[in-house]
Order: C-alpha cells, then sequence, then structure tokens
C-alpha cells in the first residue's frame, strides 16, 4: 500500500433499486435485485442485505437464476458480459463476454446451453433499433469465456425488457413494440406479427407498454398505454386469434406478471394499486393499495408465496400471495430534483434529503439503508398530472442535531406562493422530531437559505437561526419560552430582521464559533455580529452575484469564502476586512469539512466537474480530481467518518475523516474511494449454510416437523449414541467440506484423508466398545427387521451359486448366535447382586 | 338557380318496433326475425343480408319463440298461447294451433326437424309432431312447476335442456321423465336477486349446457352429473339471450345493457385436448336490451329493443374486404313506406295502423345553389286514415294526382278517393272491392290514375280500373309464363301507360304489355335478389337494382341490356360502391335530364350520370367535395358517373 493509490469515483450505493426485474431465489428466501452496477441479494425475511455481486462495470439490466441450478444466477450488464454468481456464497463462478451492450436477458429451461439477450442492431446507431438473438454458452472451465455465437431470433423490437417474453415451456417468444405484438414459434420457425390500430372512437389508445406469458397455457398478457391489459389466445393462427380485454388501470400498465401456476394475472401502474386478475376474469379482481408510488416491475416467486413490486421511488415490496405486504426494501428515495440538497443529521450521520413527495429521508450511508422518513408536509399525496403539490425546498440541522428547520412551497402561479417554515425539536423517548413551531409565510418571497447558529455547546445560548429571503430580508428566529402556569411551551419567534439596500437576501451562514453570521445580498457579503445584529462590514469585489458562502473552520476561522457567479472563487480575511485571495474558478459547489479546514469546490467547465480541495489559508489546493463525472455536480456534502480511516498517501489525507459525497444532475450519488478495484471487490466472509437453502415448504414442515420429533425421540433414546455424531459435526474439517462450495474444494483424493480421520472418534474421549455396545442393544429392534429383509434377499440369492449360499448361511448363523448371546445378556442379573 | 327544390321531410315520424326473438337457419342461409308488433322478416344472407319477406304484424299476435324446421318452414309461438306456421310464399300465417298449457315462452325444433318442443307457462313442455302440411300435439313431458323460459335439444335429438326460474332441468325425450334437476345460483359476487330467470340454455353435443340467466352470469354445466363446470360473471344485469356457433366452438350473448360478448372455445394448449370458453369481444351496438342473438358462420347477428338488427361480422372467418366484412345496422325495413303524388305535392306514410297525408310546403322564391328557400306555406297534415282490425297496413300507396289512396292488410285492400278543394279534404270509401283479392303485397297506381295494380300471390298482378266519381273493376290479371308461386313485392309502370314490371320473391322480373294485357318479357335471371324498379320515362328503359349493389338497365321495347348495361358490367363497378352495406331502395329520373338515375338507400343519395366515364377503383368513390375544390376545367377531368352525397343538408347541389 505503499505506491499511490489513484483516487477513484465510485458509485456508493443508494442505486436504483427498481433499474429491472427482482428475482426470487427458488425457496424464496433470497430476493435478488439489480442495483446500479451491483446484485443485491436480500433477505426476504429480514429485509437485510446478505450479499452484494459485484464485478459489473456498468448497469446490471437484467438477472435471472440458472435454470439447470437454482443456486446460481445469471446477471447481464451494459457492459457487454454476462456473469454466473452463486448468490449463495456471493461467488462470481463465470463469466461469459458477448461485447454488445446486453439490454435484456431470459433463460429458458429447456435450452441448457444457451441463453437470450437484447442487443443494439449491428451496425446502426440508431438508438430505437434492437434486436433478440440467443446467445450459445461455450461449455469451458476457463472463469471467463467468450460467447459469440449469436443467432438472431427476432429484428426490430423494443428495448425493454418487460416487452418481451417467453411462452410456455419456450414454444414461443412474444415481443411488443408499438402497435405490434410479434409472437415467434420455435418449434416452426414462424413468426405471427398482430398490429392493433392506435386509436378507436371511444378514445382508446393501443401502444404496447408489457407483455407477460402464462406459464401453463397459450395465453399473452399486454399491457396497453390506455391501462387496458389484452388477453391473446389462438395466436398461433394467423386469423382467427382472438383477445379479450380486462380494463380497471386509468393510466399505463407498467408491469404485467403471471403467478407461477398462471392462475392470477398481476398487474400495477402509477395507481400503486397491484391488482390481481384471477382466472383471467375480468370481474374476479382483487387490490393491493396505497403501495407509495408507481409500480414498476412485478415478479412472482417460483415456490409461489411471494409477489414483488419495485418502485419508482426505489422500493422494493414483497407481498405476500395473499396480498398483505410481508416486507419493504428502501432504496434511497430519488424524486427528480433533490430541493433541500444534501445535509448531515449530526446525531445519526445519516444523509439527510428529500424522500418522498413532501417527505424528508434520513439515510444511512454505511449500510446502504433508508433509516426513516420524516413526513413534512403531512398532507395526502394524490397523483395526477398537472397538480401543483407542497415541496420541500430547504432543511437544516442545529449542530448536535436537537432542532430541525425545513420550509416547504407550493407555487400555484407566479404571484401565489404559499410558504411555511416548520421547527422540529428532538424527541428523546420517541427518537424522532417532533413539530414544535410552524410559521406561515415567513418571508414574502422564496426562502434562499438558512442556518442554525452553532451554540448548543454553550450553555447560555439560545437556539437561533436565520432565514434568507428573496424579499430583502435576513430573519433571525430564536426560541423563546412562552409557557405559563398550566403549559410548558416553547416556541420559535422572530428577532431581528435585517436588510441590506433591499437587495434579495441569497445566502447566510454562521461562522464557526457563532459570532458572526455573514449574509450575501446580491453582489455583497455582509458580516454582522450575532450578539447585537449590527453590520460590521461589508465586501463587494469582485463583483459578481455570490452563490456560495462558507466560513473557514478551525485554524482558519478567521477566512470568509464566497463563488461569484462570474467565475471567481474568493477567500476574505476577517482580521483586516481585505481580499486576501481569489482565484478564477467557476464553482458550482462549495463545501468545507465539518471536522477539519479542508474545503472542496467544485467546478464545471465546458465538460465534465472537477473537484478542488484546498484549505483557506492557502491559495493552492492540496488536491484536484480532474472530471470526477460528466455532469454537473448539483450537491456535495462531507459526512463523518465513524472511525478515521488510515490512509497512507500524503494527498488523499483529506478523505481520513469524512467522506465526500456528491449528487450529480441525473441523481447519482458518488463518492472517492482510494481503495483498489480488487480489494472492493473482495467477496464478503458472510457464509450460508446449505442444508439452509432448502425449500421449507408446508408439506417440509408438516413431515419434517414429525421426522424431527421421531429423531429426537430417538437420540434420547440413544443417550450416548449421539455424542458419535455429534462428534462428527463438531470437527472443524467436517465442517469446512459440508459448507464450502463445491468448485472451490480440492480434489477428493486430498481431502478424503482428513475426512476419514474427522470421522473416527478419539480414544481418550470414552471407551469406545461400551459406546457402540450400547448401540447395538438399543437399536436391536430395527435390526430385528432387517433380519426380515435379509432372509427375502437370501431367498431370491437361493439360485445363486452354492459358496455364496454358504457364506450367508454363516453369516446367519452368527447372527442367531448373536441373538442369543444378547437375550442372555438382557436378562436381569440383578438378583445377582442381591446375593 | 339549383338544378331540384329539395324538401326536407322531417315529418314522418316512423318508429320500427323492438325486436322480439331470431331464428337463423344455416341450412337456407336465412335470419327470420319477430318484432314486438307482431311482424315477421325474413332476411337473406346469400342476397347480402338482404329482407326479402315480409309478414305484417297483428295486434294480438305477439311472437315470443321462432324456429326453422327443415330448413324452410318458420314456426312461431307467443304468449297468445298458439303455434303459427308461416307461409312464406304467400306470406301471410299458414294456421294456428292452440297450444292448451298458457302462454308459450320458448320453442325449439328437434335437430331431425319432426318434432317441435314447446316451452309453456304452466311448466309443461310439449311436444308436437311436424307434418307435412300440420303439426300435429304428441305427448306432453313430465308436468313440473314453474314456468319454461328457454328450451334447447341436444344434437342426439334424447335430451331437452329446459331452463324456467332458478332452476335447470334435463329431460328424457324417451320417458318424459326429468333426469336432471340443477339448481341455479341467485346470487352474483355476493348481490343477492329476487330470483334466477334461465333466460336462455343450450345444449352442446358433448352433454354440456349453457345456460344465461337473469343475474348476469353464463354458466356451463355438465349434464350428466348436474355440476357447474365454468361461471363467467358477464354483466350485473340480465343476460337475455345466448346463441351457439354450428361448429360449438363459439356463443354469442346478449345483455339487457346492449352489450353483446363472444365466448370462444379455445385450446388451453396447443395439440392438447384441453380447452376452455374464454370471453372475448365485447360489442355494445344496442342502446336498450338485446333481445335475441343468433351466430351464422361468419357474423354474430343481435336485435333489440331499439329496433336494430346488428350483423357483426367475424374478421377471423370473413376472407378478405367485401359484402360479408361490413359491419350492418339495419333499423328500417328494406320496403317503401313513403309514397308521393307527383303532381298533387303529396305525401303518404304508411305506419302499422294509420296512414298519415301530407302536403308539402312550397315556397315562392328562387335562389341560388345551395341556397336556403324561405318557405312561403308550411308542410301540411292533411288526413290520417286508420286502418280498422288488428291487422297492419302491409302496403301503400297514392295515385299521382292524389286522388286516390289504396292500402292493404293481410286479408283486405282498401281504396279510398280523396277529394282536395281549395284545403279542405274529404275521404270517400270506395265500398266495393273485387272479393277475388285476398291480399296485396305492393300497390302501384298507373301514371295517369286510371288503374291499380296489385300484386298478389304466385306471381300474379291484378289490373283494378279506378272509376270515377269513386268505384273500381277488375280488369285483369298478369300472370308470369313461367308459373311463379312466389308473391310479387315490387312493381314498376312506364309513364306512358303501355309497360309493367313486376319482380317476384323468386327474383324473376317480368314485363307486362298493358295494351294486351299479356307477358311482354322475361328480364334475364339474375341470381341476387331485386331491391328496386323503376322504368324511365323517356326510353321505357327499366333500371333494376340488386343487393349485390348491381345496378342494370334494360331495353323493354328491344328485350335486351343496354349498350350502357354492358357497358357497365363489362368495366365492373366500383369497389366502394360494390362494399356498401345497405341496398338500394328507390329509383328515380330527372325528367330534364333523360341520362341521370337517381338511387339511394338509408346512408347516401346519388346521381348516376350515364354520360359520365365510369370510376376506376383507383380513383376515389366520393369525390364530391374534393371537385368542389377544383377549377371548372379540371373539375370535368375528374368527374365521374357517380355522384354521392351522404350529407342530405346539401343534397340539392
Amino acid at each position: 500500500m505503499v505506491a499511490q493509490q489513484p483516487l477513484r469515483v465510485v458509485r456508493c450505493g443508494g442505486s436504483k433499486l427498481s433499474g429491472a426485474r427482482a428475482a426470487f431465489s427458488a425457496d424464496a428466501k433470497y430476493l435478488l435485485c439489480a442495483s446500479g452496477d451491483y446484485v443485491k441479494v436480500y433477505s426476504t425475511a429480514t429485509e437485510e442485505c446478505v450479499h452484494i455481486l459485484q464485478g459489473h462495470t456498468n448497469l446490471v439490466t437484467g438477472i435471472q437464476l440458472n435454470p439447470q441450478n437454482h443456486m446460481q444466477l445469471y446477471s447481464c450488464s451494459l457492459d457487454g458480459t454476462i456473469k454466473l454468481w452463486d448468490f449463495t456464497d456471493g461467488i462470481l463462478i463465470k463469466t461469459f463476454v458477448v461485447g454488445y451492450k446486453l439490454f435484456a436477458f431470459y433463460t429458458l429451461a429447456g435450452s441448457e446451453d444457451s441463453v437470450f439477450v437484447i442487443i443494439p442492431k449491428k451496425n446502426e446507431d440508431s438508438l430505437d433499433s434492437f434486436q433478440l438473438v440467443s446467445v450459445k454458452l461455450p461449455k469451458t472451465p476457463d472463469q471467463e469465456v467468450e460467447a459469440k455465437e449469436l443467432s438472431l431470433i427476432l429484428d426490430d423490437i423494443g428495448q425493454s425488457p418487460k416487452c418481451t417474453a417467453f411462452g410456455r415451456e419456450g414454444e414461443y417468444v412474444a415481443s411488443v413494440r408499438g402497435l405490434h405484438l410479434l409472437v415467434y414459434f420455435f418449434k416452426k420457425k414462424k413468426v405471427n406479427r398482430f398490429p392493433l390500430s392506435a386509436t378507436s372512437r371511444k378514445g382508446a389508445n393501443n401502444y404496447f407498454t408489457c407483455v407477460a406469458c402464462h406459464p401453463k397455457e397459450d395465453c399473452i398478457a399486454s399491457g396497453h398505454k390506455d391501462g387496458k391489459i389484452r388477453l391473446w389466445r389462438n395466436f398461433n393462427h394467423k386469423r382467427e386469434y382472438t383477445f379479450s380485454t380486462l380494463h380497471w388501470h386509468h393510466d399505463v400498465v407498467m408491469d404485467l406478471a403471471f403467478s407461477v401456476e398462471g392462475t392470477s394475472l398481476l398487474s400495477g401502474g402509477v395507481e400503486s394499486v397491484l391488482v390481481q386478475w384471477r382466472d383471467g376474469s375480468d370481474c374476479k379482481k382483487e387490490f393491493l393499495p396505497r403501495l407509495g408510488s408507481t409500480i414498476e416491475h412485478i415478479s412472482a416467486s417460483p415456490d409461489g408465496t411471494f409477489y414483488c413490486t419495485s418502485h419508482t421511488e426505489n422500493k422494493i415490496t414483497i407481498i405476500n400471495s395473499n396480498l398483505s405486504v410481508s416486507a419493504v426494501i428502501q432504496g434511497l428515495v430519488k424524486g427528480s430534483d433533490v430541493k433541500t440538497g444534501l445535509v448531515v443529521d449530526p446525531r445519526t450521520k445519516a444523509l439527510v434529503l428529500n424522500g418522498k413527495p413532501g417527505h424528508l429521508q434520513f439515510y444511512c450511508l454505511q449500510t446502504d439503508k433508508q433509516l426513516y422518513n420524516l413526513d413534512i408536509v403531512q398532507q395526502e399525496y394524490i397523483h395526477q398530472i398537472g397538480l401543483n403539490q407542497v415541496d420541500l425546498v430547504k432543511v437544516a440541522f442545529s449542530a448536535q442535531g436537537s432542532w430541525l428547520a425545513t420550509v416547504e412551497q407550493r407555487e400555484e402561479k407566479e404571484t401565489e406562493l404559499e410558504l411555511q417554515m416548520k421547527l422540529w425539536n428532538y424527541d428523546e423517548q420517541t427518537q424522532s422530531f417532533t413539530l414544535n413551531t410552524r410559521i406561515n409565510n415567513p418571508h414574502e418571497d422564496h426562502v434562499t437559505a438558512l442556518c442554525f447558529r452553532d451554540t448548543d455547546e454553550l450553555e447560555d445560548g439560545t437556539p437561533t437561526l436565520v432565514t434568507a429571503g428573496n424579499d430583502g430580508r435576513f430573519k433571525v428566529w430564536v426560541l423563546v419560552d412562552d409557557s405559563d402556569s398550566e403549559k410548558r411551551s416553547m416556541g420559535w419567534s422572530c428577532d431581528f430582521v435585517g436588510s441590506y439596500h433591499n437587495y434579495p437576501a441569497t445566502n447566510c451562514c454562521f461562522s464557526e464559533d457563532g459570532s458572526l453570521l455573514a449574509v450575501s445580498f446580491e453582489e455583497t457579503v455582509t458580516v454582522w455580529n450575532s450578539d447585537t445584529w449590527d453590520l460590521i462590514c461589508t465586501f463587494c469585489h469582485p463583483p459578481g452575484r455570490i452563490q456560495n458562502l462558507c466560513f473557514g473552520r478551525l485554524s482558519c476561522s478567521k477566512y470568509l469564502l464566497g463563488t461569484t457567479d462570474n467565475g471567481f472563487l474568493c477567500c476574505w480575511n476577517l482580521l483586516s476586512c481585505a481580499l486576501e485571495w481569489s482565484a478564477q474558478l467557476n464553482v458550482m459547489v462549495l463545501q468545507p469539512d465539518p471536522l477539519s479546514e479542508n474545503i472542496a469546490a467544485v467546478s464545471r467547465l465546458s465538460e465534465g466537474s472537477d473537484l478542488f480541495v484546498f484549505k483557506p489559508n492557502e491559495p493552492r489546493p492540496f488536491c484536484i480530481q480532474r472530471n470526477v463525472c460528466r455532469e454537473r455536480v448539483q450537491w456535495a456534502v462531507f459526512i463523518p467518518k465513524d472511525v478515521p480511516e488510515s490512509i497512507g498517501s500524503e494527498k488523499h489525507q483529506w478523505l481520513s475523516r469524512s467522506q465526500l459525497y456528491f449528487l450529480t444532475e441525473t441523481q447519482d450519488l458518488l463518492t472517492f474511494s482510494t481503495k483498489s478495484t480488487e480489494e472492493r471487490l473482495t467477496p464478503s466472509s458472510k457464509q450460508l449454510a446449505v442444508e439452509e437453502s432448502l425449500p421449507m415448504t408446508p408439506f417440509y414442515l408438516l413431515l419434517g416437523k414429525h421426522r424431527h420429533q421421531q429423531r429426537s425421540k430417538e437420540n434420547a433414546d440413544l443417550g450416548t449414541a449421539v455424542v458419535q455424531s455429534h462428534l462428527a459435526q463438531d470437527s472443524p474439517a467436517i465442517k469446512e467440506l459440508l459448507h464450502t462450495p463445491a468448485h472451490v474444494l480440492p480434489s477428493a483424493s486430498f481431502l478424503c484423508s482428513i475426512f476419514i480421520n474427522s470421522m473416527l472418534i478419539s480414544k481418550e474421549n470414552k471407551s469406545a466398545g461400551e459406546v457402540v455396545d450400547e448401540v447395538e442393544m438399543d437399536s436391536e429392534k430395527a435390526e430385528d427387521e432387517s433380519d426380515e429383509d435379509l432372509e427375502l434377499t437370501e431367498m431370491e440369492q437361493d439360485i445363486n451359486p452354492t459358496e455364496f449360499l454358504g457364506e450367508i448361511t454363516q453369516t446367519k448363523l452368527s447372527k442367531s448366535q448373536e441373538k442369543q448371546l444378547r437375550k442372555i445378556r438382557r436378562m436381569d442379573y440383578s438378583w445377582v447382586a442381591a446375593l | 338557380m339549383g338544378e331540384f327544390q329539395v324538401h326536407r321531410v322531417r315529418f314522418f315520424a316512423y318508429v320500427p318496433a323492438g325486436i322480439r326473438c331470431v331464428a337463423h337457419s344455416p341450412r337456407s342461409a336465412r335470419l327470420a326475425l319477430a318484432r314486438t308488433d307482431g311482424a315477421l322478416e325474413v332476411y337473406n344472407f346469400a342476397a347480402n343480408y338482404f329482407q326479402e319477406k315480409g309478414i305484417p304484424g297483428h295486434e294480438t299476435r305477439s311472437t315470443e319463440a321462432l324456429c326453422w324446421t327443415a330448413g324452410d318452414r318458420l314456426f312461431g309461438a307467443g304468449l297468445g298461447g298458439d303455434i303459427s306456421e308461416y307461409d312464406l310464399e304467400k306470406l301471410r300465417v299458414k294456421y294456428s294451433l292452440d297450444g292448451f298449457g298458457g302462454p308459450i315462452w320458448s320453442m325449439a325444433a328437434d335437430p331431425s326437424g319432426t318434432q317441435l318442443a314447446v316451452g309453456c307457462e304452466d311448466g309443461s313442455v310439449k311436444l308436437f309432431q311436424v307434418l307435412p302440411d300440420k303439426i300435429q300435439f304428441e305427448r306432453s313431458l313430465d308436468r313440473q312447476k314453474g314456468r319454461v323460459m328457454s328450451l334447447s335439444w341436444h344434437p342426439s335429438g334424447t335430451r331437452i335442456a329446459v331452463g324456467s326460474i332458478d332452476l335447470l332441468r334435463v329431460f328424457d325425450v324417451k320417458s318424459g321423465h326429468a333426469i336432471q334437476r340443477i339448481l341455479v345460483d341467485r346470487r352474483l359476487q355476493g348481490l343477492y336477486s329476487r330470483e334466477c330467470v334461465v333466460w336462455s340454455v343450450a345444449f352442446l353435443s358433448n352433454g354440456t349446457i349453457v345456460s344465461s340467466d337473469s343475474v348476469g352470469k353464463v354458466q356451463f354445466w355438465d349434464s350428466e352429473k348436474g355440476t357447474l363446470l365454468e361461471t363467467h360473471p358477464v354483466s350485473s344485469s340480465a343476460v337475455l339471450c345466448l346463441a351457439v356457433s354450428e361448429e360449438e366452438d363459439s356463443i354469442v350473448v346478449g345483455t339487457s345493457e346492449g352489450a353483446v360478448y363472444q365466448f370462444q372455445l379455445l385450446p388451453v394448449k396447443w395439440g392438447s385436448a384441453e380447452s376452455k370458453w374464454v370471453r372475448t369481444k365485447p360489442f355494445q351496438h344496442h342502446t336498450h336490451d338485446v333481445r335475441a342473438v343468433a351466430h351464422s358462420a361468419t357474423a354474430l347477428i343481435s336485435g333489440g329493443l331499439d329496433a336494430q338488427l346488428v350483423i357483426r361480422p367475424l374478421m377471423e372467418k370473413v376472407h378478405g374486404k367485401g359484402y360479408d366484412a361490413a359491419l350492418r345496422k339495419f333499423t328500417f325495413p328494406h320496403r317503401r313506406l313513403v309514397s308521393c303524388a307527383k303532381k298533387a305535392g303529396l305525401l303518404l306514410f304508411q305506419f302499422p295502423q294509420h296512414l298519415e297525408l301530407w302536403r308539402l310546403g312550397a315556397t315562392n322564391s328562387a335562389g341560388k345553389d345551395g341556397d336556403i328557400l324561405p318557405v312561403s306555406r308550411a308542410p301540411e297534415h292533411l288526413l290520417q286514415l286508420k286502418s280498422k282490425g288488428p291487422e297492419h297496413i302491409c302496403c301503400s300507396c297514392i295515385s299521382l294526382c292524389g286522388s286516390w289512396i289504396a292500402y292493404s292488410t293481410a286479408s283486405r285492400l282498401h281504396l279510398h278517393r280523396v277529394h282536395l278543394e281549395n284545403g279542405s279534404v274529404s275521404v270517400k270509401r270506395v265500398s266495393k272491392v273485387p272479393k277475388l283479392l285476398c291480399s296485396a303485397h305492393q300497390l302501384l297506381c298507373s301514371a295517369d290514375s286510371t288503374s291499380l295494380f296489385v300484386a298478389s300471390d304466385q306471381g300474379a298482378v291484378h289490373v283494378l280500373k279506378l272509376l270515377e266519381p269513386g268505384g273500381c273493376g277488375h280488369l285483369q290479371t298478369l300472370r308470369p309464363n313461367s308459373g311463379s308461386t312466389e308473391a310479387v313485392y315490387l312493381l314498376a309502370a312506364s309513364a306512358d301507360g303501355d309497360w309493367l314490371a313486376a319482380a317476384g320473391g323468386d327474383w324473376e322480373i317480368n314485363v307486362y304489355s298493358l295494351r294486351h294485357f299479356k307477358p311482354h318479357c322475361t328480364v334475364p335471371a339474375y341470381n341476387c335478389a331485386v331491391t328496386a324498379l323503376a322504368i324511365h320515362p323517356v326510353t321505357n328503359n327499366l333500371v333494376i337494382t340488386h343487393s349485390d349493389q348491381q345496378v342494370f338497365e334494360f331495353s323493354i321495347p328491344d328485350r335486351e341490356y343496354t349498350t350502357w348495361s354492358r357497358k357497365v358490367q363489362q368495366h365492373g363497378l366500383h369497389k366502394g360502391w360494390l362494399e356498401r352495406d345497405m341496398p338500394i331502395t328507390h329509383i328515380a329520373f330527372n325528367p330534364k335530364q333523360p341520362t341521370h338515375i337517381l338511387l339511394h338507400d338509408t346512408h347516401m343519395f346519388c346521381i348516376l350520370d350515364k354520360s359520365l366515364p365510369l370510376p376506376d377503383d383507383a380513383t376515389p368513390l366520393m369525390n364530391q367535395t374534393s371537385l368542389k375544390q377544383l377549377s371548372e376545367k379540371a373539375r370535368r377531368g375528374h368527374a365521374h358517373a357517380f355522384k354521392i352525397c351522404k350529407k342530405y343538408q346539401g343534397l340539392g347541389q
């Protein structure tokens, strides 16, 4: 680790869980879902992430269990590879390099060595031209294999995996695109094309959106833009095909799935209601409403116990077959726009940002899990196009996290602005925030910034909040005790209103010790004394609208930094009240590290964003990272690490105590990592026991319980005999042997001796003879039965040559002798003792 | 100045009666249809769904069930308790027989066509034997409680499935015992209804019984075990009727919400014998209850209380675009209900039980082409003539001068002399109408109003002399040489009074010379129904339209098709013209333009200009609006013989 490791930009979780249909393991114990470049394995019972399968270098677009081995998983990605995983252990088994961008992946139980993928059309750059091809997977022992044997199945189809489905036993494949349904029959090698008219007189919109095939019958279900579902039958006839229509959805049908036996069809869409249609009948339908947001994908588990829906708000809901929600796996909720920016909750170190509409989400980046949702707006969200919703726009935490300030707004027209500021107090007892004060219209115009004064550590300091508004004012709010004799209550009220030439206030921030407040008004930065609220000084050069403003920290607390919209980064010295230095840099985001003097600035050039990390006392940045991403960086935040990391490289020392996260325009949350790829890709040490993955069917429960009881009874009878088996199981060698996947084990001949050794009973444990004796004694009854069996076999063997017969009679003789012996032994000789 | 003055007649308030039941005969490809007023119509599928025959209604007759036996005999039964056979040649009821079981709700013929099963109000199922010239009561099956709403024979003829209130029964025909009694659930998805009327049943050859009931479900039962196989909730209201295709792979049901659904027997997997019934296509063409459905080989046919007969082709069964592929909706009869006295400006409207005489409005101003002229005299209702007796009017006519009105019911011909004297109207009935005329199927006055032509049975046309001041006498009876048995239903007389053309039910057109009162010639036979006839006033050419949309012109003096007609046949008519779904019901001529023939059907009005070239399939048939935008010169180049107007607003243009 002495060698300089390059700083790499990595996706750091929070990536989309709903990119592709999720898959269940055969026993429905695990849910597998594509998440960014990874495949995540979740436990359906605990909602915990068990494994992360890492290896793809681009978005994973499709996952499917290996039909030949249900412990294995295929995944395909835009990076052009198909990977085969052992998902119970999180091990990559094989990589097949196809060489085209793969958009969807299908396997069939019938075809062992070939799989189906959707790839872009050859030699064509047009974005909407795709083809379904079958890929022959070569059978070679190598880890990485080139799979170049492609054969075209269907041409000119849709890109989405939802638009293609394989029918009963792989007899046919159906694909929809635009207004056409294509069905390709593998046996006859024939394509049937069924067109629909674009619109009808009744205003139908017949464009196809998705397709699903009945697993047992020849029936294709297709979803349409106007919310209709059509069930196609008889489609092997060009003319005499027929369809029936199911209609409940009022908007686009997003996905369709049949249950395992095909008795029910599931559909979902923007209504966020899962509809279950029984027997393909319009009249027999059941609903699971209020699932939160638009259903994007639906899948059913192979054993029929669960369904799962993935939603646009990055959520996967696992649903019992009786349509009750069993578990929810919530990822980072990504709306269209993060208005609140990235904020850190000082208490939990969680990332806080806009969640569901009107909610604030607390997201733990270490575990890549949502901690909780705080309903800020507290209004029912109604999905309707063109409806203006109340939006959460600003969030700020006090230094210790005991206060939370939120601003929500709703803008019906230009002139009508509804603003509301809410202050929340952290309640230790309920471990959540409770609403303390609600302030209607804190400013006449948009609130541009708000910040708390970090006075929590000071005993006397009252909590203070400053808001800046476009109406040219900044307001200071303080917590006042307005409790009377009956009721103790604390509330926030306005303490001071400041303005500067009625310019709109754009930014505000407190110095580290809370003694100074800097507020920027258009091109001017004003500095105020926070005790008396007097204007101390102003900075206004170089000219340019102030976009970001922050104070230096720790040893650099005498500096104030600001960026302007004409591309300058300025650093003012507060002692001399003069410009210390300025640099020409088009800074988009300026973010100070709360634990050090470091300040990160992300600048944007014509294309690509660059990161600069510097200390305010030096105009020269100590870390420059060019081209961290192609898009514009919207927000960045330093999140303190729980344990400071030791980083060898001097240059990357700034990452040791806190981690810099940033959010791009495309809502990708990225971070920096100094670790090499190999390090990140080491398989997780978690091991799963083999027997755990046997399916727990009701049948098993019934029989298995009985057997278990029997066994335990036997064990009780056997008493010490159990010791032997325990012994064997306890041995680490056997454990290792049994619990390690077969393909990573050394050869059997090598293991044999270890295995045999482990089975032997060590002498010092107990006298072996005693144990064996007792075993025989108690299992006598069983042996009697087997004797009968033996006799039967003897009868059959009578025809055999006599030499065999002799042998058998010999054994029989010995048996009878043995029996006699045993009988004698069992006799009660206690009377001897009495003598 | 426009070419015509167009009267907009909005005072003919004819309300067609609702359709009560239909019966489809696959063998003769005909559909019999009974309306709520007792009228019966027969549509011929082979002749492009033309309404071939009509039997006028009767006040006391209400037909609840119709059935064909042996392909061409038609029986009807109704709530009057009578079973009647219809005479389709003479277009009247042949005989009636009391079923002695109270009102009859259902009737079905056995597969061999030798027996009729009748379901009665008193709960009995009676069997009648079909003899060559009558039917005879044979026996009654075991009488059970509850009226018999529906019944269906098993294709083997040994079992009958009977639908009653809350119950389904299966009878063994031989023993007459009920061998199965199945209770039908009154409930559908938790909703209870007071009773469950099994409106319709069908017995399939594999022993499955299909039932539709008032709760709104279609159910499939195993007749051997009496168990329910499948339930399909179709509607929240009653499912009134169902029909099975001949191959038994498709069922059509009609609901009281006006929707029609198709069920198809589809294989669950290819190549496996297992198949199931799937509700596939919903159609909503009716506004009211669908009381009757039928399933032909290529189409679903439904008739409702909104008086519409809808023929919805099954696109997968018809090949190519053509007559069969069009959706047809018949509301009005394919018969003439309006007659016009050209000289007097009078219109006679025919209603089932009365006639109305109106005087057309008039204007004294003139305008440009397309102008709406102010009405100086509003149209005037002059007379309402009620027919006596329970029988409905089957045809009527007014003479060109407006002084004679004739109408006929099934049993009587009535003749009236009308006197119009400066505003006052008086009617005098002609009492002594010759008795030999038992019924008339079509009436026509000669151009000079001196004789009345009465179309009658067996191809005969009676000529009556109209005598002033109010009398008549039988002059002659014209009979065709061929000895046809079918009734004449279309007549056309020449303006000069020399010729009379008559078309009968066997589609034969005879031309008679009125000078000699003998057959002049017969138009060469054409294998399709005649929908309209007219003789040109100048050239004496007979113009004939057929239900397959062909137009012929036959020169009576030369006894051959005219050269124009031959040219039309050689060239072929435009595809768009041939694919129209309605028959031409009327032909007229423009006296100023001898080359023009005026044609119309329910949806369009067409001026056929013989002087212009015939259109090719490539040129659009309806080009009137596009022609209007062209210059005068270009218009002449693009014009073709068919000038079609679908919007009656601008008909005169």
